[in-house]
Protein backbone atom coordinates (compact mmCIF):
# COMPACT_ATOMS: atom_id res chain seq x y z
CA UNK A 1 0.00 0.00 0.00
CA UNK A 2 1.13 3.15 -0.72
CA UNK A 3 1.88 6.10 1.55
CA UNK A 4 -1.91 8.05 1.31
CA UNK A 5 -1.57 12.03 1.70
CA UNK A 6 -4.84 13.09 3.25
CA UNK A 7 -4.79 16.67 2.86
CA UNK A 8 -2.96 20.14 3.51
CA UNK A 9 -3.13 22.25 6.89
CA UNK A 10 -1.92 26.01 6.27
CA UNK A 11 -1.95 28.57 9.45
CA UNK A 12 -0.65 31.49 9.89
CA UNK A 13 2.00 30.74 13.12
CA UNK A 14 2.30 34.25 15.00
CA UNK A 15 4.01 33.89 18.67
CA UNK A 16 1.51 35.82 20.29
CA UNK A 17 -1.05 32.69 19.03
CA UNK A 18 1.04 31.02 22.09
CA UNK A 19 0.33 33.79 24.85
CA UNK A 20 -3.01 33.99 23.80
CA UNK A 21 -3.44 30.11 24.51
CA UNK A 22 -1.42 30.31 27.91
CA UNK A 23 -3.47 33.47 29.48
CA UNK A 24 -6.82 31.28 27.96
CA UNK A 25 -8.26 34.33 25.87
CA UNK A 26 -9.75 32.38 23.00
CA UNK A 27 -13.03 33.36 23.33
CA UNK A 28 -12.22 37.39 23.77
CA UNK A 29 -13.43 39.65 21.18
CA UNK A 30 -9.86 40.22 20.02
CA UNK A 31 -8.91 36.24 19.17
CA UNK A 32 -12.30 34.78 18.67
CA UNK A 33 -12.67 35.50 15.67
CA UNK A 34 -8.91 34.30 14.84
CA UNK A 35 -9.66 30.95 16.89
CA UNK A 36 -12.77 30.03 15.39
CA UNK A 37 -11.08 28.92 12.39
CA UNK A 38 -9.53 26.02 13.78
CA UNK A 39 -12.29 24.04 15.54
CA UNK A 40 -13.24 23.17 11.66
CA UNK A 41 -10.09 21.49 11.55
CA UNK A 42 -9.40 19.81 14.50
CA UNK A 43 -12.74 17.82 13.77
CA UNK A 44 -11.14 16.63 10.47
CA UNK A 45 -8.15 15.65 11.47
CA UNK A 46 -9.81 13.83 14.49
CA UNK A 47 -11.41 11.72 11.82
CA UNK A 48 -8.28 11.95 9.22
CA UNK A 49 -6.66 10.50 11.79
CA UNK A 50 -2.84 11.46 10.21
CA UNK A 51 -0.14 9.38 11.52
CA UNK A 52 3.08 11.50 9.79
CA UNK A 53 3.26 15.51 9.21
CA UNK A 54 5.57 16.87 6.63
CA UNK A 55 5.59 20.63 8.11
CA UNK A 56 7.22 23.68 5.33
CA UNK A 57 8.13 26.13 7.81
CA UNK A 58 10.99 28.97 8.89
CA UNK A 59 13.08 29.32 11.58
CA UNK A 60 13.21 32.07 13.35
CA UNK A 61 16.64 32.50 15.44
CA UNK A 62 16.21 28.94 17.48
CA UNK A 63 18.06 26.32 15.59
CA UNK A 64 19.70 27.85 12.55
CA UNK A 65 22.04 31.50 12.67
CA UNK A 66 23.40 33.73 10.08
CA UNK A 67 27.09 31.25 10.48
CA UNK A 68 25.53 28.40 8.26
CA UNK A 69 22.09 29.14 6.93
CA UNK A 70 20.71 26.83 4.74
CA UNK A 71 17.97 27.60 1.89
CA UNK A 72 16.38 23.93 2.35
CA UNK A 73 16.41 21.95 5.32
CA UNK A 74 15.35 18.76 6.10
CA UNK A 75 15.16 17.02 9.23
CA UNK A 76 15.86 13.73 9.48
CA UNK A 77 15.88 13.21 13.13
CA UNK A 78 14.49 10.76 15.87
CA UNK A 79 12.91 13.43 17.99
CA UNK A 80 12.43 17.30 18.00
CA UNK A 81 12.41 19.31 20.59
CA UNK A 82 11.55 23.05 21.30
CA UNK A 83 13.13 25.40 23.51
CA UNK A 84 13.39 28.44 25.00
CA UNK A 85 13.29 31.35 22.08
CA UNK A 86 14.35 34.39 24.28
CA UNK A 87 10.74 36.21 24.29
CA UNK A 88 8.49 34.06 27.27
CA UNK A 89 6.81 31.80 25.19
CA UNK A 90 6.30 28.30 26.95
CA UNK A 91 8.42 25.58 25.93
CA UNK A 92 6.67 22.92 23.77
CA UNK A 93 6.50 19.49 23.87
CA UNK A 94 8.84 17.60 21.46
CA UNK A 95 7.70 15.75 18.62
CA UNK A 96 8.89 12.19 17.59
CA UNK A 97 10.45 12.05 13.96
CA UNK A 98 10.49 9.58 11.40
CA UNK A 99 14.06 8.80 10.29
CA UNK A 100 13.31 6.45 7.75
CA UNK A 101 10.88 8.94 5.95
CA UNK A 102 12.68 11.81 5.97
CA UNK A 103 15.81 9.73 4.84
CA UNK A 104 13.55 8.72 1.71
CA UNK A 105 12.94 12.00 1.35
CA UNK A 106 16.26 13.34 1.30
CA UNK A 107 17.57 10.62 -1.35
CA UNK A 108 14.69 11.31 -3.36
CA UNK A 109 15.06 14.90 -3.34
CA UNK A 110 18.85 14.89 -4.14
CA UNK A 111 18.26 12.78 -6.83
CA UNK A 112 15.66 14.62 -8.28
CA UNK A 113 18.66 17.68 -8.35
CA UNK A 114 17.02 19.52 -4.85
CA UNK A 115 20.88 19.80 -2.85
CA UNK A 116 19.05 20.28 0.32
CA UNK A 117 20.60 20.30 3.47
CA UNK A 118 20.14 17.54 5.83
CA UNK A 119 19.99 17.73 10.05
CA UNK A 120 20.42 14.63 12.36
CA UNK A 121 19.42 17.43 15.22
CA UNK A 122 16.97 20.03 14.32
CA UNK A 123 15.40 22.20 16.94
CA UNK A 124 11.65 23.39 16.03
CA UNK A 125 10.50 26.82 17.17
CA UNK A 126 6.76 28.68 17.72
CA UNK A 127 6.52 27.90 13.86
CA UNK A 128 5.74 24.55 14.10
CA UNK A 129 4.42 23.96 17.84
CA UNK A 130 2.10 26.76 17.51
CA UNK A 131 0.24 25.13 14.51
CA UNK A 132 0.02 21.93 16.65
CA UNK A 133 -1.27 23.53 19.61
CA UNK A 134 -3.83 25.43 17.51
CA UNK A 135 -5.36 22.16 15.92
CA UNK A 136 -4.57 19.51 18.83
CA UNK A 137 -5.12 21.70 22.19
CA UNK A 138 -4.15 19.71 25.30
CA UNK A 139 -2.75 16.36 24.25
CA UNK A 140 -0.12 15.12 26.30
CA UNK A 141 1.64 13.33 23.11
CA UNK A 142 1.42 14.55 19.44
CA UNK A 143 -0.78 12.17 17.86
CA UNK A 144 1.11 12.33 14.38
CA UNK A 145 5.47 11.91 13.72
CA UNK A 146 7.46 15.85 12.34
CA UNK A 147 9.45 15.60 9.47
CA UNK A 148 10.22 19.58 9.08
CA UNK A 149 11.58 20.96 6.17
CA UNK A 150 13.06 24.21 7.08
CA UNK A 151 12.76 27.54 4.22
CA UNK A 152 15.04 30.54 4.30
CA UNK A 153 13.16 33.09 4.68
CA UNK A 154 15.72 35.15 6.99
CA UNK A 155 18.36 36.07 4.52
CA UNK A 156 18.38 37.13 1.11
CA UNK A 157 19.08 35.36 -1.50
CA UNK A 158 15.66 33.58 -0.41
CA UNK A 159 14.54 30.72 -3.11
CA UNK A 160 11.54 31.95 -4.99
CA UNK A 161 8.43 30.96 -5.04
CA UNK A 162 8.30 28.99 -8.27
CA UNK A 163 11.29 27.44 -6.44
CA UNK A 164 9.27 26.43 -3.31
CA UNK A 165 6.50 25.07 -5.66
CA UNK A 166 8.99 22.98 -7.11
CA UNK A 167 10.76 21.85 -4.41
CA UNK A 168 7.20 20.73 -2.75
CA UNK A 169 5.84 18.93 -5.93
CA UNK A 170 9.68 16.84 -5.55
CA UNK A 171 8.36 16.09 -1.99
CA UNK A 172 5.32 15.14 -3.39
CA UNK A 173 7.22 12.09 -5.71
CA UNK A 174 9.23 11.38 -3.10
CA UNK A 175 6.33 10.48 -0.98
CA UNK A 176 4.28 8.55 -3.63
CA UNK A 177 7.77 6.59 -4.00
CA UNK A 178 7.72 5.81 -0.21
CA UNK A 179 6.28 2.07 0.30
CA UNK A 180 5.00 2.27 3.76
CA UNK A 181 0.94 3.27 4.27
CA UNK A 182 1.12 5.94 6.63
CA UNK A 183 -1.54 8.42 6.36
CA UNK A 184 0.26 11.99 5.63
CA UNK A 185 -0.73 15.50 6.08
CA UNK A 186 1.33 18.05 4.66
CA UNK A 187 1.36 21.60 6.45
CA UNK A 188 2.72 25.18 5.39
CA UNK A 189 3.23 27.57 8.55
CA UNK A 190 3.95 31.32 8.36
CA UNK A 191 1.88 34.64 6.83
CA UNK A 192 0.54 35.91 5.88
CA UNK A 193 0.85 39.71 4.76
CA UNK A 194 2.89 41.22 7.87
CA UNK A 195 6.14 43.68 8.16
CA UNK A 196 7.94 43.63 11.69
CA UNK A 197 10.99 45.95 10.79
CA UNK A 198 11.50 49.33 9.55
CA UNK A 199 9.51 52.54 9.06
CA UNK A 200 6.90 49.93 7.56
CA UNK A 201 6.35 48.35 10.63
CA UNK A 202 2.70 47.41 10.62
CA UNK A 203 2.31 47.23 7.01
CA UNK A 204 -0.27 44.33 5.78
CA UNK A 205 -2.35 43.46 2.62
CA UNK A 206 -5.52 42.20 1.81
CA UNK A 207 -5.64 42.04 -1.99
CA UNK A 208 -2.49 39.94 -2.18
CA UNK A 209 -3.51 37.74 0.64
CA UNK A 210 -7.10 37.32 -0.85
CA UNK A 211 -5.10 36.22 -4.34
CA UNK A 212 -3.18 33.56 -2.45
CA UNK A 213 -5.99 32.05 -0.68
CA UNK A 214 -7.92 32.41 -4.00
CA UNK A 215 -5.66 30.65 -5.67
CA UNK A 216 -3.52 28.08 -3.83
CA UNK A 217 -5.82 25.32 -4.25
CA UNK A 218 -6.41 25.63 -7.70
CA UNK A 219 -3.59 27.37 -9.28
CA UNK A 220 -0.28 27.70 -7.03
CA UNK A 221 1.25 28.48 -10.15
CA UNK A 222 -0.57 32.08 -9.87
CA UNK A 223 1.66 32.45 -6.88
CA UNK A 224 5.02 32.22 -8.75
CA UNK A 225 4.88 35.05 -11.10
CA UNK A 226 6.55 37.18 -8.34
CA UNK A 227 10.43 37.19 -7.20
CA UNK A 228 11.11 36.66 -3.36
CA UNK A 229 12.06 40.15 -3.39
CA UNK A 230 8.54 41.73 -4.86
CA UNK A 231 6.52 39.23 -2.50
CA UNK A 232 8.44 40.96 0.51
CA UNK A 233 7.23 44.45 -0.84
CA UNK A 234 3.45 43.10 -1.57
CA UNK A 235 3.37 41.05 1.59
CA UNK A 236 5.83 42.78 3.87
CA UNK A 237 9.16 41.66 5.03
CA UNK A 238 8.20 38.35 6.71
CA UNK A 239 5.14 37.96 4.65
CA UNK A 240 7.29 36.02 2.33
CA UNK A 241 6.53 33.12 4.97
CA UNK A 242 3.98 32.31 2.17
CA UNK A 243 6.87 30.62 0.77
CA UNK A 244 6.36 27.76 2.94
CA UNK A 245 2.28 27.64 2.37
CA UNK A 246 3.81 27.22 -2.19
CA UNK A 247 6.12 24.38 -1.01
CA UNK A 248 3.06 22.25 1.04
CA UNK A 249 0.88 23.44 -1.90
CA UNK A 250 3.49 21.16 -4.00
CA UNK A 251 3.77 18.74 -1.85
CA UNK A 252 0.09 17.65 -2.38
CA UNK A 253 0.62 17.44 -5.75
CA UNK A 254 -1.26 18.29 -9.16
CA UNK A 255 -4.62 17.22 -8.15
CA UNK A 256 -7.76 18.81 -7.86
CA UNK A 257 -8.53 19.83 -3.90
CA UNK A 258 -11.61 20.66 -2.18
CA UNK A 259 -11.37 23.48 0.32
CA UNK A 260 -12.82 22.21 3.66
CA UNK A 261 -12.19 25.40 5.53
CA UNK A 262 -10.84 28.78 5.10
CA UNK A 263 -10.36 31.64 8.09
CA UNK A 264 -8.97 35.10 7.06
CA UNK A 265 -8.37 37.74 9.90
CA UNK A 266 -7.00 41.01 10.52
CA UNK A 267 -5.24 41.33 12.86
CA UNK A 268 -3.61 39.16 15.02
CA UNK A 269 -0.55 40.79 16.30
CA UNK A 270 1.29 42.72 13.59
CA UNK A 271 -0.07 39.85 11.02
CA UNK A 272 -3.06 39.47 8.50
CA UNK A 273 -3.81 36.04 10.37
CA UNK A 274 -5.21 33.04 8.13
CA UNK A 275 -5.85 29.29 8.52
CA UNK A 276 -6.60 26.92 5.51
CA UNK A 277 -7.91 23.07 5.12
CA UNK A 278 -7.40 21.33 1.88
CA UNK A 279 -8.41 17.97 0.82
CA UNK A 280 -7.70 15.72 -2.37
CA UNK A 281 -11.49 16.62 -4.02
CA UNK B 1 16.68 36.04 -15.28
CA UNK B 2 17.92 39.67 -16.49
CA UNK B 3 19.99 41.61 -15.65
CA UNK B 4 17.04 43.70 -15.88
CA UNK B 5 15.57 41.67 -13.43
CA UNK B 6 18.26 41.54 -10.71
CA UNK B 7 18.52 45.54 -11.09
CA UNK B 8 14.82 45.97 -10.23
CA UNK B 9 15.09 43.07 -6.88
CA UNK B 10 18.30 44.58 -5.93
CA UNK B 11 16.23 47.79 -5.51
CA UNK B 12 13.45 46.56 -3.71
CA UNK B 13 16.45 45.15 -1.36
CA UNK B 14 17.46 48.83 -1.18
CA UNK B 15 14.13 50.50 -0.57
CA UNK B 16 12.69 48.43 1.89
CA UNK B 17 15.33 47.22 2.74
CA UNK B 18 15.65 43.37 2.57
CA UNK B 19 18.50 41.41 4.85
CA UNK B 20 20.51 40.50 2.17
CA UNK B 21 24.65 39.48 2.20
CA UNK B 22 25.21 43.22 2.91
CA UNK B 23 23.26 43.22 5.83
CA UNK B 24 24.14 40.63 7.01
CA UNK B 25 27.47 40.91 7.48
CA UNK B 26 27.05 44.41 8.33
CA UNK B 27 25.40 43.22 11.61
CA UNK B 28 26.86 39.65 12.05
CA UNK B 29 28.36 40.86 15.95
CA UNK B 30 24.35 42.12 16.60
CA UNK B 31 22.49 39.40 15.59
CA UNK B 32 25.19 36.47 17.12
CA UNK B 33 24.72 38.81 20.71
CA UNK B 34 20.54 38.60 19.98
CA UNK B 35 21.55 34.62 19.24
CA UNK B 36 22.64 34.76 22.56
CA UNK B 37 19.64 35.51 24.31
CA UNK B 38 17.70 32.15 23.64
CA UNK B 39 19.59 31.19 26.90
CA UNK B 40 18.02 32.50 29.97
CA UNK B 41 21.76 32.66 31.49
CA UNK B 42 22.84 34.99 28.77
CA UNK B 43 19.71 36.98 29.16
CA UNK B 44 20.58 37.55 33.05
CA UNK B 45 24.16 38.07 32.36
CA UNK B 46 23.44 40.81 29.37
CA UNK B 47 21.49 42.40 32.09
CA UNK B 48 23.91 42.01 35.08
CA UNK B 49 26.63 44.09 33.02
CA UNK B 50 25.37 45.49 29.43
CA UNK B 51 28.48 46.72 28.65
CA UNK B 52 30.85 43.69 29.41
CA UNK B 53 28.15 41.70 27.82
CA UNK B 54 28.27 44.10 24.00
CA UNK B 55 32.18 43.57 24.29
CA UNK B 56 32.04 39.94 24.34
CA UNK B 57 30.12 40.17 21.12
CA UNK B 58 32.84 42.81 19.37
CA UNK B 59 29.75 44.79 18.75
CA UNK B 60 30.37 47.50 16.43
CA UNK B 61 30.58 51.01 17.81
CA UNK B 62 27.40 52.24 16.00
CA UNK B 63 25.69 48.82 17.10
CA UNK B 64 26.70 49.39 20.52
CA UNK B 65 25.17 52.86 20.41
CA UNK B 66 21.82 51.54 18.72
CA UNK B 67 21.81 49.16 21.73
CA UNK B 68 22.59 51.88 24.32
CA UNK B 69 20.04 54.25 23.09
CA UNK B 70 17.47 51.00 22.36
CA UNK B 71 17.09 52.83 19.14
CA UNK B 72 15.70 50.29 16.76
CA UNK B 73 16.20 51.77 13.41
CA UNK B 74 19.40 52.22 14.23
CA UNK B 75 19.97 48.99 15.19
CA UNK B 76 18.43 48.19 11.79
CA UNK B 77 20.73 50.25 9.83
CA UNK B 78 23.65 48.68 11.55
CA UNK B 79 22.39 45.01 10.55
CA UNK B 80 20.20 44.01 13.00
CA UNK B 81 18.11 41.78 11.94
CA UNK B 82 14.67 41.64 13.45
CA UNK B 83 14.05 37.75 14.54
CA UNK B 84 17.16 38.26 16.26
CA UNK B 85 16.29 41.72 17.07
CA UNK B 86 13.00 40.63 18.98
CA UNK B 87 14.98 38.18 21.24
CA UNK B 88 16.60 41.51 22.48
CA UNK B 89 13.14 43.21 22.82
CA UNK B 90 12.50 40.54 24.50
CA UNK B 91 14.83 41.50 27.79
CA UNK B 92 13.36 44.87 28.12
CA UNK B 93 9.62 42.89 28.33
CA UNK B 94 8.99 44.66 24.17
CA UNK B 95 6.64 42.88 22.32
CA UNK B 96 6.32 43.49 18.35
CA UNK B 97 3.77 46.40 18.74
CA UNK B 98 5.96 48.24 20.95
CA UNK B 99 8.90 47.82 18.34
CA UNK B 100 6.31 48.94 15.66
CA UNK B 101 5.77 51.90 17.87
CA UNK B 102 9.33 52.50 18.43
CA UNK B 103 10.11 52.37 14.76
CA UNK B 104 7.04 54.37 12.87
CA UNK B 105 7.19 57.14 15.47
CA UNK B 106 3.11 56.26 16.82
CA UNK B 107 2.05 55.53 20.40
CA UNK B 108 1.45 51.94 21.19
CA UNK B 109 -2.24 52.31 20.86
CA UNK B 110 -1.61 54.65 17.92
CA UNK B 111 -0.16 51.51 16.32
CA UNK B 112 -2.79 49.07 17.50
CA UNK B 113 -5.04 51.56 16.03
CA UNK B 114 -3.67 51.57 12.82
CA UNK B 115 -2.75 47.84 12.43
CA UNK B 116 -6.84 47.34 13.24
CA UNK B 117 -7.80 49.57 10.24
CA UNK B 118 -6.33 46.99 7.67
CA UNK B 119 -9.09 45.31 8.30
CA UNK B 120 -11.64 47.83 6.31
CA UNK B 121 -9.45 46.74 3.14
CA UNK B 122 -10.72 43.20 3.60
CA UNK B 123 -12.05 42.69 -0.44
CA UNK B 124 -14.91 40.14 0.86
CA UNK B 125 -14.72 37.84 3.71
CA UNK B 126 -14.91 34.14 3.58
CA UNK B 127 -14.85 31.89 6.32
CA UNK B 128 -15.67 28.07 5.34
Amino acid sequence: MMANIIGGYFTSHVPGIGGAMVRGDQETPYWKPFFDGYPPISKWLAEAKPDVAVVFSNDHGLNFFLDKMPTFAVGAAPSYDNADEGWGLPVYKSFTGHPALSWHLIDSLVRDEFDITTCQQMLVDHAISIPFELVYPGVETWPVKLIPIAINTVQYPLPSPKRCLALGRAVHRALQSWGGDERILVCGTGGLSHQLDGPRAGFMNPDYDTFCLDNLAANPDALTGHTAEQVAELAGTQGVEILNWIAARGAMGDIPLTQVSRNYHIPISNTAAASLLLEPA
Amino acid sequence: MTPESVNADNAIRRAIPLFDGGLATRGYALNAMCFSFNEKANRDAFLADEEGYCARFHLTPEQRKAVADRNVLAMLDAGGNVYYLAKLAGIFGLGVQDLGALQTGMSVDEFKAMLLTWADKIPHQENA
